[in-house]
């Protein structure tokens, strides 16, 4: 058998490719099932949000941060709402905050559903995914509700939230929770708990603590890598230090820690944990308030600039906006966390097999969008 | 400038939001290298890297945003290079291997090049474009391929 000779194949993974969650491409070098690397080439989803806010105004810009990651639209509204209030100088209601923050943690519960269900579906389990999305059209619902829109939301603007929460509504998401906190246990039943899956997650895409902050990992694939960290906990913005809540860390269950199945299970407590957040946010909700204070039609920062970082589904996203006293932004710039992750995949895809490759890529949870901006 | 443990930087951009600190071009790499290695600073996270394009001034500036997970304080730096088309500066990627994407982009959407990069090449756009659209100057090229970039506009 030594003699048996061997050739490095050269082969395209995308770009359009069920498992690459959008359109990315991967040029895989690979030796029968081993790859000898996968280089990750972006890039097919840039859409140049970063010049064409330099062309629209403060307010304008707003619809353009729920195509940055149109997975977690209410984040990228607060963080690039966020930035533009502290450059000017608006105070919002704490009312406003309540329901950003709401908002917020609704739109992480549905993301991580889809992270979860997907990574299942591309490791060959393809019913928690119609579980998962089954759930999140309930909470698209309620959002629809609450802002009119169901995937781009819009619903976060510079002083405040452009709607107050619809009479009965807070009930109606209540009773979502009740429901939903034993779905997580469900989840877990249908696809945590499978050998199948452990086998196919343990062990396999581990990212080592140093690497993780090395290549500036945030989020979920950060603290899958041990690390607890969390900028809501940490770096406290809005109302969140009023909150009581874990952080969630990998812990090598299945396997090493850091692997894939660390990850995945991140996203399944972080689920547990926002339930909690909403229904604190119900109790301590300040009645009076209003959703969004006066806020000039115009806004025109003066010069200087900013950099803020929130945590967004995908983790700690930030956003540079440099003002020159004019009323669009001089220059803007979304940090997000994909991109990164991203960039790790050539590193850690050393040595890894084909099937294995898109389990790493399905628990990294790339949004393809939000790589390219 | 020398950075030891104990000193202080000087905050050289005072103005509405961030502060920012300015660093020459040639001390870049040196006071990179102190600010993630010297226990005081513990700048183990480079957050972000970006550039801006300040046309009327005459110049680029790179832009550093360092974050310390174990202190847990930040810095921003920046890099003031005159506005040419070899605009240049070294890299960070030995420092922060996340430097290595970060600096594509920007030499991708600013022409700025980042001396011995590993991999220097376009992330966002095809390698044949031409043209650095994030410059305040750019005129986008009128067809790509024979497929016009501009479309009439859909009202009249």
């Amino acid at each position: 058998m030594s003699e048996l000779h061997t050739q490095e194949m050269l082969l395209n993974m995308g770009p359009q490719h069920p498992s690459t969650h959008g359109v990315i491409r991967f040029v895989v070098k690979t030796d029968g099932e081993v790859m000898s690397t996968a280089i990750p080439d972006v890039g097919y989803l840039h859409r140049s949000i970063e010049k064409i806010a330099e062309k629209a105004t403060y307010h304008g810009f707003m619809p353009w941060t729920d195509r940055v990651d149109y997975l977690a639209a209410m984040n990228c509204n607060y963080t690039y709402a966020l930035a533009v209030e502290k450059l000017s100088g608006i105070e919002t209601s704490r009312r406003a905050e309540y329901l950003r923050v709401i908002s917020m943690e609704l739109n992480r519960i549905i993301s991580h559903l889809l992270a979860v269900g997907a990574l299942g579906m591309d490791v060959g389990a393809y019913t928690p995914f119609i579980h998962g999305l089954r759930e999140r059209e309930k909470v698209n619902d309620l959002i629809e509700e609450l802002c009119g829109q169901r995937l781009t939301y819009n619903y976060a603007r510079v002083g405040g939230v452009i709607y107050d929460m619809p009479s009965g509504w807070a009930e109606k998401v209540l009773a979502f929770l009740d429901q939903f906190a034993p779905m997580v246990d469900e989840f877990n039943r249908l696809l945590t708990d499978n050998k199948i899956l452990k086998n196919r997650l343990g062990g396999i895409g581990v990212i080592s603590k140093e690497d993780a902050i090395a290549y500036n990992l945030v989020g979920p694939n950060l603290r899958g890598s041990g690390l607890k960290w969390d900028l809501r906990k940490d770096l406290p913005y809005s109302v969140y230090p009023e909150f009581e809540f874990d952080v969630p860390v990998g812990t090598g269950e299945a396997g090493t820690l850091g692997d894939c199945f660390d990850r995945y299970m991140v996203r399944i407590r972080e689920m547990g944990e926002s339930v909690k957040i909403l229904r604190q946010c119900f109790e301590k909700i300040p009645s009076e308030g209003e959703p969004q204070v006066k806020v000039p039609k115009k806004i025109r920062p003066p010069a200087g600039e900013i950099y803020v970082r929130t945590e967004s589904t995908r983790g700690d996203l930030g956003c540079y906006l440099v003002s020159d006293g004019g009323d669009k932004p001089y220059r803007l710039k979304f940090r997000a966390g994909s991109f990164n992750a991203m960039s790790i995949v050539e590193k850690v895809s050393r040595g890894m097999m084909v099937a294995d490759l898109i389990a790493f890529i399905a628990s990294l949870d790339i949004v393809a969008p939000e790589i390219d901006r | 400038m020398e950075l030891t443990a104990g000193a202080k930087l000087p905050v050289t951009g005072v103005q509405t939001g961030d502060p920012f600190i300015v660093i020459p071009v040639n001390r870049l790499l040196d006071l990179m290298q102190s600010l993630k290695n010297e226990k005081l600073f513990s700048f183990d996270c480079l957050s972000s890297l970006t550039a801006v394009d300040r046309l009327k001034e005459g110049r680029f500036e790179v832009v550093y945003h360092l974050f310390s997970y174990q202190h847990r304080h930040r810095v921003t730096l920046k890099v003031y290079l005159p506005r040419q088309e070899d605009a240049h500066l070294p890299t960070v990627e030995g420092l922060w291997s996340c430097a290595n994407w970060l600096e594509r982009e920007v030499f991708d959407l600013f022409g700025i090049r980042f001396d011995s990069h590993t991999d220097l090449r376009r992330i966002m756009l095809p390698d044949d474009w031409v043209g650095h659209p994030l410059r305040k100057d750019y005129k986008e090229q009128e067809d790509y391929h024979g497929i016009s970039t501009t479309r009439p506009p859909l009202i009249l």
